[in-house]
């Protein structure tokens, strides 16, 4: 019952008006951030550290450990009402959350999105404060061999949503994954793929360039296609009505919000993994999982509560292995790293001896920072609907400069608004010829993680592909990987066969 | 209580509900100031050891007050540095660009000579610090010393043996290449992205050993996980616990067992002399700043003031040195 | 329909021969005792582009696919319109920027897209091409610290910086 009386220390802690005030501060700020297209927690908590010189260390790990919150709430925002993922770890909101928002459901899925947020947060923060330290341990046993393991049970776990064209979506797959590698070659150091010399892509092809370029230019040049220029106002509405009825329907998604809970938790703890492979898988069990498959896609509630679900708590999960470690299981934690080392924190192995108070602080603000969250965010719905309902001739002119600006400002390079430019036309183009664009934005996410993994493996192999296959981690979820991959074409040949048997009764 | 004012306020400014009213700081007497944000410049990504540093000046900097308008951290860490030399380059003159570099400062123009840049004509600001390297192995082995080790190495073969490192042609390979050509050992050097991973692939006993810099393992070895067998530093230079570790040259390897990682800044060439000893000034005083010192010590760097042309020349001797370096280890021709 | 799928997948299989081609700048086979070279990834990938195209033609050549069967032109006229209009001033407000910076190309797009596209009054179409520059500046110099690009306008700015930073 140690942990509990801990727990309760932090608590007192985290209620301290100060820090109140910061987790509310902190969480508002947040959702802003988070909403805008080509800001995400990373950036929320990067500009805002230097301010954190002026409080004490603790209160300062609550404020930003509340803004990253707050962001990782806020990124669905965008991802439902624009269609464009405010960071790598809302893409899949965007798949059904998208799709809910133009049948005129925004609300709901804005509130499905905070209640699930919300379970996602509490589930994680819970798991966090039982089992820290011995999760830790997971977070050492994975090196390159698992971490490969895991970006193919990550792709598996998505082959479900290859469209009807198969050459179209394996080729959306194909030059996601080359434009991943764009850059540098980390092993042999070289640069690569460094088109007409030009020192932009030197840091390769960012994610959210393509994000932005896709789903924001490219989808507004569709949606100005199919209104012919007109007013196009957006038919959404809420009332506190709606937005009571929508948590009550929630009731059915209960299953997929834990099952996202708990896989996002785990993913994220690993480091080099993240919220984003998290959220992708929730996604795409909770897919396989549905008795509709078929709606997902086309606005399923359940498409946007998974993978919500699954950032947040793997938000939280990528906190451990920061914290206990000193190894940051995503961009933000190791900026939320170096503020530590600046406020003289050693995190790593010893510091929940050293400095209990702070770490028993930051996770009992954690699950104030997570009530505040959903709080204001369910408050803030009314003014994001507000939004939606511009004429569409003055909502579209705006959302375009928020994509110039967003493709600026992560690089602070224009190189990167004109190639966002080109993705976006060349997009919209191929999108108007089937070709699904969701698979080439998600491989630009895993590829980079994926190849170093492979090779850093058989480097240590000396080129024997059996090492993902020998360790026990690795090979475990290989196995699962390859079953997922080998099911759906399973499904397919049976189909066939029946089929070919139908039509050839002898 | 007045600085929690001016931060809660700085919060509203960034909600876009109200405007910060920041107390304008008390301008230097005379010379060059900024007059817009500077652009602080990092040669690495997000998240890495370089990049933590430059963050860390640029809040003692803000914590002290030190410049009128705001230092902000810009990292272009794309090609080894590449792309952020470039933009020096493309900056020349430009008073409000200012960089924090690493040692991949004198290795990517010597390997990629495509880029057309010449290190000595950028402007010196300051050394801030030079970082140091040490062997590092788990602490669940029982080689004790760099004798064992050699040892175990040799049993174990080239391929049984994994070194963990950056990238090839930086820093840990090069220091790799000097063990293994000191020693007439080879291991399997597998890259990773920074040396934070690879101080956590050596915890989870994924790799055998690796050389990282000493704040990376500080946590582990700590903790009681990671045991260093030796220093890359001459006799002496090191202080504090990270000093008890013996170096190369005190167990009798020879003196040229020495390898530091420079922590230093720079402008573009061609920038106003004013512009120039402004820069000087705001890194002097962060670099006699408690914070900075304390970091030092705490984190076992070692403590290196040079500037001016002192520095350039530093510069130059080190691209001479590296160049040597690449060579042996066969990354440039 | 039916011309553009084919056009499509023909610039698609050039560019990956193209990437393919680029590729190879880095060792691209299997290196002993090593794993994959350095281009082998982006090459066999583009291979794997490659492949893609060509199914995708022959999938043109059976009309086996819904946009090779589509006797619906690509783009209809008004489509083409709409497209050049708006993509075209995108592309001159990005261009502009390089010149006029943020806060001199954002106005005029915005009162060019709302006021002649959008067909909105002028009071609409000035009060949106002040506020959201302001905004812009006081969300991301002021609070958050990230420079946008002003070309010859930079030093109009040097005032606003003293005042609010």
């Amino acid at each position: 019952m140690e942990t509990f009386s801990l727990l309760i220390d932090g608590f007192a802690i985290a209620i301290e008006p100060l820090n109140l005030t910061l987790v509310i501060a902190g969480v508002t700020v947040g959702l802003f951030i988070g909403a805008m297209p080509g800001l995400g927690s990373v950036n929320g908590v990067a500009i805002l550290l230097p301010m954190t010189f002026m409080v004490p260390p603790t209160s300062a790990i609550i404020f930003l450990a509340a803004i990253y919150y707050g962001a990782m709430y806020g990124g669905a925002i965008s991802s439902i009402m624009l269609g464009i993922p405010g960071a790598s770890t809302a893409v899949a909101t965007t798949f059904d959350g998208r799709p809910m928002a133009l049948k005129g459901m925004a609300d709901k899925a804005l509130v499905a999105a905070a209640a699930a947020s919300f379970v996602g947060g509490t589930i994680s923060i819970v798991l966090f404060t039982l089992f820290a330290l011995p999760l830790a341990g997971v977070a050492l046993a994975f090196g390159p061999p698992e971490t490969f393991a895991l970006m193919v049970l990550a792709f598996a776990t998505f082959i479900g949503l290859a469209g009807d064209d198969i050459p179209k979506t394996l080729f959306s797959i194909f030059i996601g994954l080359v434009f991943s590698s764009v850059g540098l070659d980390i092993i042999s150091g070289e640069p690569r793929l460094i088109f007409g010399d030009l020192s932009g892509f030197y840091h390769g092809i960012n994610f959210l360039v393509l994000a932005i370029g896709i789903y924001g230019i490219g989808e507004m040049l569709w949606t100005i296609e199919v209104s012919k220029g007109g007013v196009l106002m957006s038919k959404a509405t809420v009332t506190f009505r709606r937005v009571l009825d929508s948590l009550g329907e929630l009731r059915s998604s209960a299953k997929t919000m834990v099952m996202g809970s708990f896989l996002g938790y785990f993913v994220g703890i690993l480091p080099a993994a993240g919220a984003t492979p998290g959220s992708l898988m929730a996604y795409g069990v909770a897919k396989s999982m549905a008795k509709d498959p078929g709606s997902f896609g086309k606005g399923n509630v359940d498409g946007v509560v998974a993978p919500e679900a699954a950032n947040n708590a793997a938000s939280t999960g990528s906190m451990l292995p920061m914290l206990t470690l000193g190894i940051p299981g995503s961009p933000t934690t190791a900026i939320l790293l170096g503020g530590m080392v600046i406020w003289g924190l050693e995190p790593g192995p010893l510091v929940f001896v050293n400095h209990p108070d702070f770490v028993w602080g930051l996770i009992a603000s954690l699950y104030v920072a997570n009530l505040f969250a959903l709080l204001i965010n369910i408050g803030f719905i009314p003014a994001f609907i507000g939004v939606l309902k511009l004429p569409f001739t003055v909502l579209a002119p705006i959302i375009f400069v928020l994509c110039v600006i967003g493709g600026y400002v992560p690089t602070q390079d224009m190189h990167d608004v004109w190639l966002m430019l080109i993705f976006g036309v060349v997009g919209y183009l191929m999108r108007k010829l089937d070709y699904p664009m969701a698979p080439a934005v998600l491989a630009i996410v895993l590829g980079p993680l994926a190849e170093p993994a492979l090779r850093q493996s058989l480097i240590g192999s000396h080129g024997d592909a059996m090492i993902f296959f020998e360790r026990p981690i690795s090979g475990t979820i290989m196995l699962v990987a390859i079953v997922l991959f080998v099911l759906p074409l399973t499904k397919i040949v049976i189909r066939l066969w029946k089929r070919a048997a139908c039509t050839n009764p002898r | 209580m007045k600085g929690r004012i001016s931060f809660i306020l700085g919060l509203s400014a960034a909600v876009g509900l109200g405007l910060a009213v920041s107390v304008p700081s008390q301008a230097m007497a005379q010379g060059w100031q900024p007059q817009k944000p500077v652009e602080f410049v990092i040669m690495a990504g997000k998240g890495g050891g370089a990049d933590r540093l430059a963050r860390f000046i640029q809040g003692i900097i803000e914590k002290h007050d030190l410049s009128p308008k705001p230092f902000v951290p810009v990292n272009k860490g794309g090609g080894s540095g590449a792309e952020a030399l470039r933009y020096l380059k493309d900056h020349a003159g430009d008073p409000h660009v200012i960089m924090a570099t690493l040692n991949s400062y004198y290795t990517t123009p010597l390997r990629n000579p495509g880029l057309g840049v010449d290190i000595a004509k950028f402007t010196p600001i300051a050394r801030m610090a030079e970082d140091t390297f040490q062997l590092w192995v788990s602490s669940d082995t029982d080689i004790n010393s760099v004798e064992d080790y050699i040892k175990s190495v040799k049993t174990a073969g080239a391929a049984n043996w994994k070194m963990g490192g950056t990238g090839k042609g930086q820093e840990d390979s090069l220091v790799t290449a000097m063990l293994e050509k000191k020693f007439g050992i080879k291991v399997t050097y597998i890259p990773y992205k920074g040396g934070g991973t690879v101080a956590k692939e050596l915890i989870g006993k994924h790799i055998n050993s690796t050389v990282n810099n000493p704040s990376e393992q500080a946590g582990f070895w700590e903790a009681g996980k990671s045991r260093p067998l030796a220093s890359f530093t001459p006799k002496g230079k090191l202080k504090g616990r990270f000093g008890a570790i013996p170096t190369f040259e005190e167990l009798g390897y020879g003196s040229d067992m020495v390898y530091y990682m420079q922590r230093s800044v720079i402008a573009p060439e061609g920038i106003d002399k004013d512009a120039q000893a402004f820069y000087v000034g705001v890194f002097e005083k962060v670099y006699k700043s408690a914070e900075w010192q304390g970091y030092l010590s705490k984190k076992g760097l070692i403590p290196g003031w040079l500037t001016g042309q002192a520095l350039t020349d530093y510069f130059i001797a080190e691209r001479a040195a590296h160049s040597v370096l690449l060579k042996a280890s066969e990354t440039i021709k | 329909m039916r011309v553009a799928e084919l056009v499509m997948a023909l610039v698609l299989a050039v560019f990956s021969i193209y990437l393919m081609w680029k590729s190879t700048e880095l060792p691209i086979g299997w290196l002993p005792g090593e794993g994959p070279g350095g281009g082998a990834f982006p090459f066999w990938l583009s291979l794997g582009m490659l492949a893609c195209c060509i199914s995708i033609i022959v999938r043109w050549v059976a009309k086996a696919s819904p946009p090779s069967r589509s006797t619906e032109p690509f783009m209809t006229p008004e489509t083409v319109k709409w497209f050049l209009l708006v993509a075209g001033s995108l592309t001159a407000m990005i261009a502009l920027i390089h010149v006029i910076g943020v806060y001199g190309a954002v106005p005029l797009f915005l009162v060019y897209y709302v006021r002649f596209l959008g067909r909105h009054g002028w009071a609409t179409t000035l009060t949106l091409a002040l506020c959201i520059p302001v905004a812009a500046f006081f969300f991301f110099e002021i609070a958050l610290k990230k420079t946008l690009p002003k070309g010859f306008t930079e030093p109009l700015f040097y005032p606003l910086y003293d005042i609010f930073l």
